[in-house]
């Protein structure tokens, strides 16, 4: 007669043992919509009172490349284009350094010295990763900083420089991406290519190249979000000037800079304050649209590194 | 030219690459380490900075970083693990978890400065905490959040079906298993990938700057009450890391040997850095060997 109360107690502690797993298991994943729910609202509501409560001009904040945002001289600009326009140079510039470079280590490490590659490179490429930013921009200040003032015209603080240290800092991230959709090709397409009597150089180009581009892209992109939004390093070698530059090696900001560097001492509430938001907020802007350009790119439920 | 010869330039070329950022790596270490190790003295790890005068140390910037990070980890780690649960062995495949997988991909692309202005709108400002260990502990969680439940999902995935189905079998709850049989089998996994984790939190600057802050209270390190304001472990004081410190000796150091400061900072920041990383694989292979006795 004792056995039936003792099942039903260990059925009820079942369901309260499962109920407990699942509630924590809920309330962890509910942890992480809260808060980018909270992020977009608060950066969103702080960083669109400058065109609803300071009445800028959304045409003039993007596009105007005044920026005296407690008006020195007369009325206060807000001009953010050098900023956005100095985020961009320096994502696609170092983009354009590192992508030739990362795509290559890829090919690299899965076709041409797959043992050598894997024992020495991935090593090379995670420790990569793992360096703090403000190292970069440590060494960007004391090595890159003074090469480009001997070697270029300037004062060494640019647009250059900051291409430099950010296309190391995405180099990582392109190359372990890449890596990734190379290895996701099916074996069949490589030995197809070399049973037709194609070279390695042409399945590489014509075959695998093609096949991956995809995947290749996605690891491009993920590098320029990863540069768009870096702030500390470039703020350390881009010179800072809030203007436009003109030339590669001509000192200007970015909205992460100016954000770094003026953010600290302005008044909560000033039309400067909600200006430096607005720029946040097109931070976190740009950063969705590289999320949905990835997403466009078609790799889904893959993964990677910031 | 020939189609062989294009292979060949095509190898040469790749090798190149290859021998391009392994020079890279080198150099940055190299560098790093030449030009600061020589700076690094059991002085310069404990003694506080100084403003104007040469021989400042890097003492308290130190103990916050691994402050910090304790500090961090202890709220990461449980929802990480929570959520990797979630994701692995909850979430049933359709829109709702495509969403959640965007979400937290979402979350890990997102600048950290962003982070770190909500923090300092949020947790500085609002909540009245000011800046503080505590605020900047929070703000490192949310970025260090979606990399802890990528690791911990990842590496309950790679337990094999077999062992749930097994556990399944003899009685046990859905729970039940994910504790004691999935997440044991997991943990080398996860275990390798948190240190990894800790090892990224160690080196954050910018999301620390508008939430921890940019200096700390003369500390007393006789001092253990965690609630008087110059106690090292008292969280909501301020706290400028190691990082920071970096950062801001680098932009507006006075001191007269500001440059060996920063490259003595950088050089002890790259060495944590490694030794997370060497320890991260050591104690994943160590783990993996205890757990199932292979060599």
């Amino acid at each position: 007669m004792q056995h039936v109360p003792k099942e039903q107690d260990r059925f009820k502690r079942h369901h309260l043992e499962e109920l407990t797993g699942k509630t924590f298991a809920y309330v962890s994943i509910a942890i992480l919509l809260v808060a980018l729910v909270a992020i977009t609202y608060f950066i969103a509501s702080k960083g669109l009172s400058t065109f609803f409560k300071n009445d800028v001009n959304l045409f003039n904040f993007l596009f105007g490349t005044e920026w005296s945002p407690e008006g020195d001289m007369g009325k206060p600009s807000f001009g953010a284009f050098p900023f956005i326009f100095g985020s961009f140079a320096v994502t696609v510039l170092a983009a354009l350094i590192s992508a030739p470079l990362g795509i290559g280590a890829a090919i690299f490490m899965n076709e041409i010295a797959p043992a050598w590659g894997q024992k020495v490179l991935q090593p090379v490429i995670e420790l990569l990763v793992g360096i703090p930013s403000v190292v970069y921009g440590f060494v960007g200040l004391s090595l890159v900083v003074p090469f480009m003032r001997e070697r270029f015209e300037g004062v060494g603080f640019g647009l250059a420089s900051g291409m430099v240290v950010l296309s190391v800092m995405i180099l990582p991230t392109i190359t372990s991406v890449a890596l990734d959709s190379l290895k996701a090709l099916p074996i069949k397409l490589k030995e197809a290519s070399f049973a037709l009597g194609a070279t390695r150089w042409q399945t590489i180009s014509k075959v695998l190249v093609p096949a991956a581009l995809p995947g290749l892209l996605t690891g491009v992109v993920l590098g320029m979000t990863r540069a768009f939004g870096e702030a500390l390093a470039v703020q350390m070698v881009i010179g800072n000037s809030q203007k436009l530059p003109e030339s590669l090696f001509d000192s200007t900001s970015t909205l992460t800079s100016v954000l770094t560097l003026e953010m600290g001492n302005t008044i909560a509430g000033s039309a400067h304050s909600n200006a430096l938001w607005s720029l946040a907020l097109i931070l976190l802007v740009m950063s969705f649209v590289f999320i949905l350009l990835i997403r466009f790119l078609g790799r889904r439920g893959q993964t990677h590194e910031r | 030219m020939s189609v062989r010869m294009k292979d060949k330039l095509a190898t040469l070329v790749f090798y190149l690459i290859a021998f391009v950022i392994i020079g890279i790596l080198a150099g940055l270490l190299g560098y790093i380490l030449v030009r600061g190790v020589s700076h690094i003295s059991f002085h310069f790890l404990i003694s506080p900075p100084e403003n104007i005068k040469a021989g400042g140390g890097i003492g308290p910037q130190l103990f916050n970083s691994l402050f910090l990070l304790f500090l961090t980890m202890l709220i990461t780690v449980p929802i990480g693990l929570g959520g990797g649960i979630f994701m692995s062995e909850y979430a049933k495949p359709g829109r709702v978890t495509r969403g959640l997988r965007m979400l937290v991909e979402v979350l890990s692309s997102l600048p950290s400065i962003v982070v770190g202005l909500f923090g300092l709108l949020v947790f500085v400002q609002l909540s009245g905490w000011g800046f503080s260990l505590f605020s900047g502990a929070i703000a490192l969680t949310i970025f260090n959040l979606p990399l802890m439940v990528r690791i911990t999902e990842q590496a309950l995935q790679a337990v094999s079906v077999e062992q749930r189905e097994a556990s399944l079998a003899l009685g046990l709850s859905r729970w039940r298993t994910i504790v004691s049989v999935v997440l044991p089998a997991a943990i080398p996994g996860i275990i390798t990938g948190t240190i990894l984790a800790s090892g990224r939190v160690f080196g954050e600057a910018a999301a620390l700057m508008f939430t921890a802050g940019m200096s700390t209270p003369a500390l007393d390190f006789t001092n253990w009450n965690p609630f008087s304001a110059n106690s090292p472990i008292n969280p909501m004081r301020p706290a400028e890391t190691l990082a920071v410190h970096i950062w801001k000796v680098n932009s507006e150091g006075l001191a007269p040997d500001a440059k060996e400061i920063a490259a003595g900072a950088s050089a002890v920041l790259i060495i944590a850095v490694l030794i997370f990383n060497l320890t991260a694989r050591w104690v994943g292979r160590f783990i993996h060997r205890v757990l199932t006795a292979s060599k």
